[in-house]
């Protein structure tokens, strides 16, 4: 290990949004020349941390040095003046531009195009020769495919100077290939000196390619050590926590297993990007039991509840509910989910579950606008509506009580149980619910849960995705864990421990953990 | 083949597309920049009256046109105020400028020259003068194809070439130089932009003003070279006929150019066409020819002639994330 | 809406927020009076006095009203749907040539009973075809609907042109203009219905069309704020995501609020060509399409709003009429630029005060609660 000033070093760094503490103290340490894993759930602070190094967010308080130097880094322009770059997860591309065009923008060296092209044209042939990324630098980028575009990225970061790269999940759109290939360039550009941040929440990418990492949760550091020093055990537990005990109070019994109520088999979809969400998911719900889908968001979670609740046409699977079968030809859609009893509380509640300029009692029938209670030819019943909301208020103690305020008004916990209340009070058979308690306080959560419960209690079959592992292991029955739009693994919540849930998360292979699919004994 | 009459014809069409190209390439400029402008209409109209109000006034052809660029621009910083540092709704600004321009232009053409609105007939020492006259006339009894030409394309006046010339310099500006390719980024993906430390209001600002400049000089052109003075209205439709040629031309300079000289031609042709039957469609109503560019914008944005792609940032106000 | 953490109150941003504008273009266009050498509260007081110190003058404005009424609310239903509709003009000349069309057809042999209602259908439903074309190329090829409409405006001035110049022009007349509407065409006009109650009332265009306005607000109220289709309908339009994910569909709604909008627009032919003129002419909408734009912008596309907002049009509009022959030099044109600046500061600019204001009523708000506390 040289002596030499670290690439990065960041001190005390507090970074508050709201009431959530995203960066808590963080002190972060990049060897220059290494590849440095950052490892965390969502909402652990890793982006946090990596957007103040880059200059997209201003910390409350906090020092950082690059290369020994102390450094204020206002804006992106000085992070990349002092020679840090990051590749984004969502890229940053103009699409009808050309790759060479892309990478130019902003620091063109002639305010001739021509000329600027050529120039920077030498200087990209040397610089691909040099770190082995392959680009064409001609083509337009809508016709790059994203492996390629990814490259592109890392290219414009390169051209601008960088010597510390951040890469955010990376692999999340990329191919198992186009994972191999990123590694090779990675492993080249460390060989040439380039210091390598990597975010991610795989584990395997961790332990394959990087030399040090850093383990993050609810905005502290909790491991930070060379990889060879640790494993995917120690990481998982480390991300995880050692927190919730597993064993419940209604626990005891395992449970009879219900009648299926719903069976989707082989679900599959590719985005307009052409990267599989979707591969080959299957999954029965029965009545009497919560399903958790555990995972870092991101990996089919979202897509899976929109092909469920009608939002989503795959391009491939069925879809099975009471006695009707939905092929790819004629796919469900959102009211005829309703019409079989099968309800959704959407993750995004601001910008599907709720119309936030609508009254309360507006949004408390958003879905079902068209029972007959609330109208018949046409005429809305008002009455109904408005005495409908005040019983679901009543009884999920929505407050302010009155369902002539505005949906966007209520707080966040408020609002969530609106949506809750308008789904569950007419006692469906399936409930698919995303992220149920996002942005609630603490009191709403306890009787969200409370309420979820309930209706697993009555004969429900509930379908839940957080990537909150707290509440998978408070609800679940049964544990689903996503990676890379697969479902990479389930189990009976008795089953389950951190480690080896959090090994899966992080799409890495838990030793010695419960019954596991029969599929990933192969891996 | 009657030289005169097709020679004339070409010279028409010239004539006709030119205040239509100015507008296009402003419309390019700033749509391609992420601004929706629908104030060609009332951009064009203010200035052409600003032209033949200090022109009137002043006697002289410099200031007019340099008082009509100073409006023009005015109106798209206003624009530029309200939509880029204010995120206002660009479509209802557009509208706005255009209503309030034609009422304005009315009263103070009637307050300050009492002629009904129109500003008083200028001598033709103050308007633009035709170029290459005497050579047109000359080669009138040529043989024939030079002879069409120097009839269709000499003797015009200063501003007709200068739109043609302004067409690949706008070209150039917007694909061979960094300030183009900056500019084309805002309007594509700004963020982006913004990531790369440029300002993107500043690219739009100055993608207002050169539309403003643009626009002032097809009013002054209507002014200064086509009609002897301003009358009430007299833009009469031109400036959304210069968006539908933008649109035709699928934002591009060059193709904006042959989209107005196309709706030009169609204009020119109109009246000659009238009751004479066409082959395989017999007599076409002129009204049909008129409505023609219309059309054809309308079957082009519904894809069935190829795909109008806008600027994919186009008419969304840009705001910075952090 | 502001950009600040608290919403304002209902009745600020309702009230206070589109007086303020109003009061902007106002002085703007007070200027513009100055500027011309006139005397800004003279012309106000003028203009008033047109407008309402008389029974025909009020009869005028009642008239102008009738026709913004269509239009405002033509704009405010296409907006609660997420649309910008334009095409009001052309909207607007096609429920004039669908009035004719009846009126021609039927008018001489039919009696007014069964003429007048299927004439008031006809704008209608040829202001619906015109709108629906546009909606249908949005929602199918998502062609912006915002400048197809304009297109469609001026195909629509063609199409009337042509119509009048080679169909239905007639033979010998040099003015350009249908022959006149037979009996059955009649609509009754505001003084042949005093009239027939014994009351004197000067001649004016106003005519019974003013009712059909009237109760199209109320049916616009009742369709948008207390129906199902107008339930779904505001979903689109407020959030297009929530619509869908409530299983409304979205390009259903789209048809259906540009399609309602055209015939609302086509009912402008009623009242111009049927009502005023009792012919088909080239030059019945003269922009109200576009006051349309500008009634439902400060009449914050609220029924109740338009209709204020209609009868401040109107009395602009009759109130410049008059302006223009007391004052000489003074013209119309002068309405048109207050209309302009309206929709400049109401539409456009509205988001440069809104915000300032805001912080003024808070800082105000805030002080009044602690002098109460």
């Amino acid at each position: 290990m040289s002596t030499a000033a670290p690439a990065v070093a960041m001190r005390g760094i507090r970074k508050r949004f709201g009431a959530v503490q995203a960066n808590d103290s963080v002190d972060l340490t990049v060897a220059a020349g290494t590849v440095h894993g950052i490892v965390g759930e969502n909402g652990a602070g890793k982006s946090t941390l990596m957007s103040v190094l880059y200059g997209l967010i201003q910390p409350e308080a906090g020092t950082i040095q690059i290369d020994g130097t102390p450094v204020q880094v206002r804006h992106s322009r000085d992070a990349m003046r002092h020679g840090v770059g990051m590749v984004h997860q969502h890229f940053m591309l103009v699409d009808t531009f050309s790759a060479l065009d892309n990478i130019v923008l902003g620091a063109e060296p002639d305010w001739r195009l021509p000329v600027a092209r050529a120039a920077a044209r030498r200087r990209l042939e040397a610089l691909m020769r040099d770190s082995g990324l392959q680009v064409r630098l001609d083509l337009p980028v809508e016709d790059l495919p994203v492996g390629e575009r990814q490259r592109l990225e890392i290219l414009k970061a390169l051209y601008r100077g960088a010597r510390i790269l951040i890469l955010d999940e990376p692999t999340a759109v990329l191919t198992p290939q186009e994972t191999d290939q990123l590694f090779v360039t990675l492993r080249q550009l460390r060989a040439r000196g380039t210091t390598i941040l990597l975010i991610t929440h795989k584990l395997k990418e961790i332990m394959a390619l990087t030399d040090a990492v850093t383990v993050m949760r609810a905005g502290r550091v909790v491991l930070d050590c060379a990889t060879a020093d640790t494993s995917t055990d120690a990481l998982a537990q480390a991300m995880v926590g050692r927190r919730v005990q597993l064993g419940r109070a209604d626990a005891a019994a395992p449970r009879p297993s219900g009648a299926p109520l719903l069976q989707a088999s082989g679900l599959a979809w590719r985005d307009s990007l052409g990267v599989a969400r979707l591969a080959d998911v299957s999954l029965t719900l029965r009545a009497g039991e919560i399903v958790g889908i555990a995972g870092v968001s991101g990996n089919g979670q979202s897509e899976l509840l929109d092909a469920l609740s009608g939002l989503l046409v795959p391009d491939a699977g069925t879809l099975q509910i009471a006695s009707r079968t939905f092929t790819v030809a004629r796919w469900l859609d959102p009211a005829t989910a309703r019409a079989l009893a099968v309800a959704h509380v959407p993750e995004d509640r601001h910008r599907r579950g709720l119309v936030l300029p609508f009254a309360a009692w507006e949004s408390g029938v958003l879905g079902y606008h068209t029972l007959p209670r609330y109208g018949r030819r046409g005429w809305m019943q008002q009455g109904a509506m408005l005495a409908d909301t005040v019983q679901m208020m009543e009884r999920y103690d929505v407050r302010p009580r009155n369902p002539q305020v505005a949906s966007g008004q209520f707080s966040g916990g408020n609002q969530q149980k609106l949506v809750l209340a308008r789904e569950a009070m007419p006692q469906p058979q399936v409930l698919l619910v995303g992220q149920p308690t996002r942005g609630v306080d603490i009191g709403a959560i306890e009787f969200i849960h409370g309420r979820l419960r309930a209706m697993r209690d009555a004969g429900g079959a509930i379908l839940v995705v957080s990537s909150e592992l707290d509440e998978i292991f408070a609800l679940a029955d049964r544990v689903l864990v996503m990676t890379g739009g697969r479902i990479t693994g389930e189990m009976p919540i008795e089953s389950c421990t951190e480690a080896g849930v959090g090994c899966l998360m992080g799409d890495a292979t838990p030793s010695g953990i419960g019954p596991v699919m029969p599929a990933l004994a192969a891996t | 083949m009657d030289e005169i009459a097709v020679g004339t014809l070409i010279a028409s069409t010239l004539r006709v597309s030119t205040p239509l190209i100015l507008c296009a390439l402003a419309g390019c400029l700033s749509e391609r920049s992420g601004v929706i402008d629908l104030g060609l209409e009332g951009k064009m109209l203010l200035t052409a009256f600003t032209a033949g109000a200090a022109a009137a006034v002043f006697g002289s052809l410099t200031l007019a046109l340099l008082l009509a660029i100073a409006v023009g621009v005015a109106l798209s910083m206003l624009h530029g105020y309200a939509c880029v540092s204010h995120r206002g709704d660009q479509v209802v600004m557009g509208m706005a400028i255009t209503m309030t321009a034609a009422g304005l232009t009315v009263v103070l053409g009637i307050a300050w020259f009492h002629q009904g609105g129109q500003t008083p007939p200028l001598p033709d020492a103050v308007r633009l003068a035709p170029w290459f006259a005497g050579i047109a006339h000359a080669l009138r009894d040529a043989w024939a194809p030079i002879a069409v030409l120097a009839i269709g394309l000499l003797g015009h006046n200063g501003m007709v070439y200068v739109a043609l010339l302004l067409v690949p310099a706008v070209w150039w500006l917007l694909a061979r130089t960094r300030f183009g390719l900056r500019l084309r980024a805002a309007g594509e993906n700004p963020a982006m932009v913004d990531a790369a430390g440029l300002s993107v209001q500043r690219l739009r600002y100055t993608a207002l003003g050169l539309n403003g400049a643009l626009c002032a000089l097809a009013g002054s052109y209507l002014v200064l070279a086509q009609n002897p003075s301003f009358i009430p209205h007299m833009t009469a439709g031109r400036g959304y006929m210069a968006l539908a040629a933008m649109i035709f031309g699928k934002w591009q300079p060059v193709g904006a150019l042959w989209a107005c000289l196309l709706f030009g031609f169609l204009d020119a042709a109109a009246i000659r066409l009238q009751g004479q039957p066409l082959p395989w469609v017999g007599a076409v109503p002129v009204q049909a020819i008129q409505a023609l560019p219309y059309v054809l914008t309308v079957v082009l944005l519904a894809g069935f002639i190829g795909r109008a792609r806008a600027p994919k940032a186009l008419g969304v106000p840009y705001a910075k994330a952090h | 809406m502001t950009g600040s953490s608290q919403p304002l109150p209902r009745w600020f941003d309702l009230g206070v927020l589109p007086v303020f504008n109003l009061a902007l273009a106002l002085l703007v266009c007070g200027v513009v009076v100055l500027v011309i050498g006139m005397d800004p509260g003279q012309v106000l007081a003028l203009l008033i006095k047109g407008a309402f110190g008389s029974r025909i003058g009020v009869s005028y404005t009642l008239y102008y009203a009738t026709t913004f009424v269509f239009t405002g609310l033509a704009v405010a239903v296409a907006f609660h749907g997420g649309l910008f509709n334009i095409g009001g003009e052309g909207q607007a000349m096609l429920g004039g040539i669908g009035t004719a069309l009846v009126a021609l057809w039927l008018a001489d042999s039919w009696p007014a009973w069964i003429v007048l209602p299927l004439m008031v259908f006809a704008a209608a439903a040829f202001g619906m075809a015109w709108a629906a074309v546009p909606a249908a190329l949005q929602a199918w090829r998502g062609s912006h609907v915002v400048i197809t409409t304009i297109m469609f405006n001026f195909i629509a001035s063609a199409l009337l042109s042509w119509l009048l110049l080679n169909v239905l022009k007639e033979p010998g007349n040099m003015t350009v203009e249908s022959k006149s509407f037979g009996p059955g065409a009649h609509v009754p006009a505001a003084h042949e219905v005093f009239a027939a109650i014994g009351i004197e009332w000067p001649r004016s265009p106003l005519n019974a069309c003013v009712l059909l306005a009237a109760l199209a607000a109320i049916v616009v109220y009742l369709l948008v704020w207390r129906s199902r289709p107008g339930y779904t309908l505001r979903a689109v339009g407020f959030a297009p995501e929530a619509a869908r994910y409530a299983g409304i569909r979205p390009r259903a709604q789209v048809m259906f609020s540009m399609a309602l909008s055209g015939a609302l627009a086509g009912l402008v032919g009623i009242n111009e060509v049927a009502g005023v003129h009792g012919r088909l002419l080239l030059d019945y909408v003269v922009g109200a399409g576009f006051a349309g734009i500008a009634v439902s912008l400060i009449g914050r596309n609220h029924p109740v709003g338009i209709v204020l907002a209609s009868l401040l049009f109107g009395a602009l509009y009759q109130g410049g009429s008059e302006l223009a022959f007391e004052i000489q030099g003074f013209s119309r044109d002068m309405v048109f630029t207050l209309q302009g600046l309206i929709v400049l500061f109401s539409g456009a600019m509205a988001q440069v005060a809104a915000p300032t204001l805001a912080r003024l009523y808070f800082a105000f708000a805030g002080r009044r609660a602690l002098a109460h506390g």
